[in-house]
């Protein structure tokens, strides 16, 4: 027996653990049954089998790389004993379901669910039990391939599978691109068609084999760094102006939100990741900017001016802001965490009034303000989110100038010295009360201008759309896409408000997505994709007091 | 420095035109309140004690934040989820067929004890599983990261029990011993109420007495006073922050049970608004303060259920019960700007955010 | 940043901005549309494409997967329209005023959808009709209230119809009950903030007034509130003396903490509590429990419906696993059936393709009359009200809700 000397199996039990926990999960909650249908690839796999078999796969690989060198062979062993044991698990599982009412606890281990599991035949949980082994020896042949053939097959896979994911919106966009024929060629009825994925896979595999040998050098002319900077900027405005084009009105809308959270997350950047306060109630600033532009422009009974949106825009900054200059005050002189918790109050009181009876007589209550005009241009009213876009886009453009231009002023120095230590700021003379309410009313006004936009664009608002989750989500943007940095911030729009609007799919699973987004994000990129890099120093400066305090 | 003085003149000038302002509302609602007296004694009796009783709940759930943030000085955003997790759980896979079988209602108090127990099991294991895979990775990353990973758990928790349970609301089985009142003073207390207050009150001496005489009670405080230090006296600061965090989920877990038994229902989202007002009534008390999370919980208690009769009904303000959660907020503030660090909170060290 | 990055990008844009102006739809010519608004065309053999936008995530999904499973059913009942099977494009309104507006842009950037059945809250429901209106769409809402959405001077545009009953109906019958029928004079209402319940708490308190009764509260609580007993004290205590009549309008978790906690509140033991039909499911009745005596819920009328709808309930049971979550989901039947009804009789045929026009299938809903659904007999008006307003009023009898009045 000297063939399994040394095979060390002291992690298996845990993978084996973790492995069948997920599965066992997807298949409760409802997962797997809500994309039992949902063909990625059509006739060959669904959604569904990939969210049971998957975990499989990659803990057998998981635990397959960790095989030894030179005894590569051990990992086959793993990933066959951790095969058969989620196997015996789900096994189990469908015989449990089958013979026991579970459903009146679980109430989604449904018969349509096993029927899923049992891949829609009698005695299929030995099917389901193969299936499984055989994916976990997938995982853990994948393991022993060469480290290039390897990364091109994952990122080709990879690639297959989102375009699969996201073919619906894809199908829409080949059609109305290029007509229907092509689309309904490529994807039919949500799914990409076998011979595309094909093409797709061995295209993207094959790119990614070559770049890795370094067989792609550089392609395209020479240029200076200058020219570049310059050809580059001119492309990319040229792309921002011709987007919509390219989008469609659904993508475009997604992309105004994006923006308009954009637009929030660089207000809140100046108030958290450059003058570190933390603010849970950023909500506030939104709602008065709509409020504000609602209440002056709209049409109906609790318009109160009527002008148009453009007189009433800047009115609706400066109303945010003052807003943020008063809220401010009592604030100062608090830290950290109960600074987060008293803003956070000031949004909830915020939302609340805003809802109350007593202030219904002015802004409506419950049923909110109707009949909010979109902006004109001239004769023309800017409905369709193509138009609206251009309003954001400028909006973004100004915001995201200013930003710039603070952060690298004088003043943004002064709220770096403040984030990194109040005492020391204090003694080196700045005066922390008018740093501080400067953040607060600069980063106000931001969230004023994006909740003026959001007003007219959807033409009425309610209370309800100001509630917490917008501040967390905010802040969760900007961490995420890297605190105190601009083109991290847009990274963290598009990742926490674009991709769950682009797997509207996961139907109620979107805020579980969401969930485990934030979460592995934060832990494979705690300092956010984008970080800046005075934050980058920070961590280290960091590193070094934690080891010397 | 004159110049800072003149500054800080006019910002404590409007600080306390800002207290003066909310003093004087609730004062001249208090005296006309009073004058024109719309309540019995009984009534105001009534709305104390629905107040110590909510904020019981409070105080139980605010343990948890405090302690973790007594540890970590982290906000444990997901503590509400820990909360819901366990009697979720609990009413759906034990209560309810217990109930079914009849053995509930035969047998209610081993039925009771095994609920709380699987309540109080269920929160500590989802706390241990979230703490070892979104907090622990992130033990020295600036503060805001497990922010992020702790909000990130809480809408994944929300989910997955709602997945696995469904989001419906689900009742919890009528337990016929804890119905109906016992005379107090002037006034019936609800049976479940004086449970609640009760059983609040033993699990915080109990964890009052774990915290200062035991060894892990002591090495928690010791771990929260400083980790390197603590881990030279040979403490596992990691086992030891796990045990912070099931204590915390265990009081949750309690206090999940009694809110089934006060309301009578469970559903997913049910975590949400009480993780946020315990959060609330930690730092009211002092947050990192076990008493604090205490008086806190009481306090907001208070707050939101005499507050809106008491300072908001004379002064003619329609639907003045939907602004209950403005007057917790604002005397959240008034008590901040007063004592920054809470009611009974020691000062903070300046530990930076 | 490298070169390769800018050439993507050049390529890119040239690219897809060429293909932008030179594509375009290229439809098999095998009909011509004539209608004005556009046509959806129907290839043989394809699916009749119908999108639903009702609220399936975040604390209110009960009352959008309630009315979402009434429209699988419906598809399921129906099978094959005119030949072609019906495929659902499920979204989700979010119950806000943004979600309605991203979920209306997502489904009218698909041509293939014929109709939209959506929204569940009314908020959503505003933004949602304005888009779907411009792009010719027709919407019937199974589940919207609020009187606004089909008042031309507020929120009505060309396109929209609700099988749902407006708040007013609901309001003035129970407003009848509660004071014809019960006998009762004063009365409390509790709204809880949502666009809903303080609509038809509104409703009611004039119609109970204009009955000539007296309102001696109106007050609120907020959503996710669990201890109401503050509140349900004070308004024993109001002015007007304990009200006899309580009618909380909201949905199951707050109306059973109301109707739970109304009764352990010294002056409300006897008042007869009244909810509407955000608290009118299985669920609901279950967490009231034996607080249910004494308490009388206003709701669409199904009784008369027959077959229909004891066929749906077990389908329901069957496929969902539970029983109905909330109360639209007969309404949502309705509206999806009314829709198909229309397709039937609006589509062309040849070869087995389809051609609909929008605003001939938009004419045909609006015309809707007499239409026999599970909750009435349905007759669209001018501006897309089409329920039957037939509200009954139930007690609890034993778990089950059992209709009483009229």
């Amino acid at each position: 027996m000297s063939f399994f000397k040394d095979l060390d199996l002291r992690k298996l039990p845990m993978q084996l653990l973790v492995a069948s926990i997920i599965t066992l999960s997807v298949s409760a909650i409802g997962m797997v049954e809500l994309f039992g249908g949902r063909f990625v690839i059509t006739g060959l796999f669904t959604m569904a089998q990939i969210l049971f078999l998957g975990p499989t796969a990659f803990f057998a690989y998981r635990a397959a790389q960790e095989a030894p060198e030179g005894k590569k062979w051990q990992g086959m062993i793993k990933a066959l004993l951790l095969g058969v044991g989620v196997g015996l698990v789900m096994v189990v599982f469908v015989w449990l379901a089958q013979n026991l009412d579970v459903r009146s606890i679980f109430i989604n281990i449904s018969p349509r669910l096993i029927n899923i599991l049992t891949f829609e035949h009698a005695g299929g949980a030995t099917t389901l039990f193969i299936a499984l082994v055989l994916s976990a020896l997938a995982g853990g042949a994948l393991a022993l391939v060469p480290d290039k053939l390897r990364n091109a097959l994952l990122v080709g896979a990879g690639v297959t599978l989102l375009v699969g994911l996201l073919s619906e919106i894809l199908a829409e966009r080949l059609r109305s691109l290029f007509g229907s024929q092509l689309s309904s060629a490529i994807i039919a009825s949500k799914a990409l068609q076998v011979v595309p994925a094909a093409v797709l896979f061995l295209l993207v595999a094959g790119i990614s084999y070559m770049r890795q040998s370094g067989r792609i050098g550089k392609v395209g002319p020479t240029l200076k760094p200058s020219q570049t900077k310059i050809v580059r900027t001119a492309l990319i405005s040229l792309l921002l102006l011709v987007l919509p084009m390219l989008l469609g009105s659904y993508l475009t809308e997604v992309t105004n939100n994006i923006g308009l959270f954009f637009l929030m997350g660089l207000g809140l950047n100046i108030v958290v990741g450059l003058a570190g306060l933390l603010d849970l109630g950023y909500v506030a600033f939104f709602a008065i900017g709509a409020y504000t532009m609602a209440a002056l422009t709209s049409t109906g009974h609790l318009g109160l001016a009527g002008i148009s949106f453009w007189v009433a825009l800047p009115i609706c900054v400066a109303v945010a802001a003052m807003a943020g200059f008063i809220l401010g005050m009592p604030v100062l002189r608090m830290r950290g965490d109960y600074l987060a918790i008293v803003t956070l109050g000031f949004g909830e009181i915020i939302r609340i009034l805003a809802l109350s009876d007593l202030m219904k007589p002015y802004i409506g209550g419950a049923q909110g303000i109707l009949n909010i005009p979109k902006p004109m241009v001239g004769e023309l009213a800017l409905i369709r989110p193509e138009q609206m876009y251009y309003v954001i886009l400028i909006g973004v453009a100004i915001a995201m100038f200013m930003s710039t231009r603070v952060r690298d002023s004088q003043i943004g120095r002064r709220w770096m010295a403040m984030r990194e230590d109040e005492d020391v700021a204090e003694a080196m003379g700045i005066n922390l009360v008018n740093t501080k309410l400067l953040a607060f009313t600069i980063g106000a006004g931001f969230s004023g201008l994006a909740g003026a936009i959001f007003a007219s664009k959807l033409g009425s608002i309610f209370p309800h759309s100001f509630n917490l989750l917008i501040s967390i989500n905010v802040l969760s943007l900007i961490i995420v896409g890297g605190l105190g940095s601009i083109p991290g911030t847009l990274v963290g729009a598009i990742i926490l408000v674009g991709l769950p609007e682009l797997l509207r799919e996961f139907a109620e699973f979107r805020w579980l997505a969401y969930g485990v987004l934030l979460v592995t994000m934060m832990l494979n990129r705690p300092e956010g994709f984008i970080p800046s890099e005075v934050i980058k120093r920070e961590l280290h400066a960091g590193d070094e007091a934690e080891q010397a305090g | 420095m004159r110049d800072r003085l003149r500054k800080l003149d006019f910002i404590d000038l409007f600080l306390w035109i800002v207290r003066a302002a909310i003093v004087a509302v609730i004062l001249i609602g208090t005296v006309k309140t009073i004058l024109s007296n719309p309540y019995t004694l009984r009534n105001w009796e009534d709305f104390i004690i629905f107040g110590i009783a909510q904020g019981s709940m409070y105080a139980l759930i605010a343990i948890g934040y405090t302690l973790v943030y007594g540890v970590l000085q982290m906000i444990n955003f997901a503590h509400g989820e820990f909360f819901m997790s366990g009697i979720f759980a609990s009413t759906s896979a034990v209560a309810i067929p217990l109930a079914r079988a009849g053995y509930l209602a035969s047998h209610p108090i081993p039925s009771l004890l095994l609920i709380a127990l699987c309540s109080i099991l269920i929160s500590i294991a989802i706390s241990l599983l979230t703490e070892r895979i979104a907090y622990r990775p992130l033990r020295h990353a600036p503060r805001l990261m497990p922010l992020i990973t702790a909000i990130g758990a809480s809408f994944f928790w929300q989910y997955y029990f709602r997945g696995l349970f469904g989001s419906q609301v689900i009742p919890f089985p009528d337990i016929p011993q804890l119905e109906g009142t016992v005379p107090f003073l002037h006034t019936f207390v609800l049976k479940s109420h004086v449970l609640v207050i009760f059983v609040t009150l033993v699990v915080l001496v109990g964890l009052n007495f774990f915290i200062t005489s035991t060894r892990p009670g002591k090495a928690i405080r010791a771990v929260a006073e400083n980790k390197d230090v603590a881990a030279l006296m040979g403490i596992n600061v990691n086992r030891t922050i796990s045990l912070t965090f099931a204590t915390g989920a265990a009081m949750a877990g309690v206090a999940g049970m009694l809110y089934a038994l006060v309301f009578h229902q469970v559903h997913f989202f049910m975590g949400f608004i009480p993780g946020i007002k315990a959060f609330t009534a930690a730092v009211l008390g002092g947050i990192g303060s076990i008493p604090g999370a205490a008086v806190g919980g009481l306090f907001l208690g208070l707050f939101e259920s005499l507050g809106p009769s008491l300072f908001l009904q004379s002064l003619g303000i329609p639907a003045f019960n939907q602004l209950k959660d403005v007057i917790a907020f604002t005397m959240l503030v008034l008590v901040l700007i007063f004592r920054p660090q809470g009611i009974v909170g020691e000062r903070l060290k300046e530990k930076k955010a | 940043m490298s070169k390769r990055f800018l050439a993507l990008i050049a390529v890119l844009v040239a690219g897809l901005v060429l293909a932008a102006c030179g594509g375009g739809g290229a439809s098999s010519a095998a009909f011509e549309c004539t209608d004005e608004i556009g046509c959806v065309e129907v290839a043989a053999g394809a699916p009749i494409r119908i999108a639903s936008a009702l609220v399936i995530s975040g604390p209110n999904a009960d009352l959008g997967l309630d009315s979402q499973h009434g429209v699988e059913i419906a598809i399921e009942f129906k099978g094959d329209v005119l030949g072609h099977p019906v495929e659902l494009q499920a979204e989700d309104d979010g119950c806000s005023a943004e979600g309605g507006q991203t979920a209306g842009q997502k489904i009218v950037s698909d041509p293939s959808i014929v109709a939209i059945i959506g929204t569940s809250c009314s908020g959503a429901g505003v933004p949602l009709a304005q888009i779907a209106s411009d792009a010719g769409y027709a919407v019937v809402s199974p589940s919207n209230t609020a009187p606004s959405l089909t008042d031309p001077a507020q929120a009505w545009k060309p396109g929209y119809l609700r099988t749902a009953h407006n708040d007013k109906v609901q309001g003035a019958a129970m407003a009848d009950f509660a004071y014809n029928t019960l006998g009762l004079t004063t009365a409390a209402a509790i709204h809880d903030g949502d666009p809903y319940t303080e609509g038809l708490a509104n409703a009611f308190r004039e119609a109970f007034e204009a009955e000539g009764g007296t309102v001696v509260a109106f007050t609120a609580v907020n959503v996710g509130d669990t201890d109401m007993r503050p509140v349900l004290t004070s308004i024993a205590a109001s002015a007007g003396g304990a009200p006899e009549f309580l009618f909380f309008p909201v949905f199951t978790a707050e109306c059973a903490h109301l109707a739970t906690q109304s009764l352990e509140v010294a002056g409300l033991e006897d008042a007869v509590r009244g909810a509407a039909d955000g608290c009118f499911s299985a669920a609901a009745a279950e967490a009231i429990g034996s607080a249910s005596a004494g308490m009388y819920f206003s709701g669409p009328d199904l009784a008369f419906s027959g077959d229909t709808y004891t066929n749906f309930a077990a389908a329901y049971q069957s496929n969902f696993g539970s029983a109905p979550l909330s109360v639209f989901h007969a309404h949502a039947f309705d509206a999806t059936n009314m829709v198909f009804a229309c397709i039937e009789e609006v589509a062309k045929q040849s070869d087995g393709a389809l051609l609909i026009g929008r605003q001939d299938l938009r004419d045909c809903l609006y015309a809707t009359s007499g239409f026999a659904g599970i909750t009435g007999s349905l007759t669209c008006n001018e501006y897309g009200d089409c329920a039957d307003p037939k509200i009954a009023v139930y007690e609890i009898q034993s778990g089950d809700y059992v209709a009483i009045w009229p």
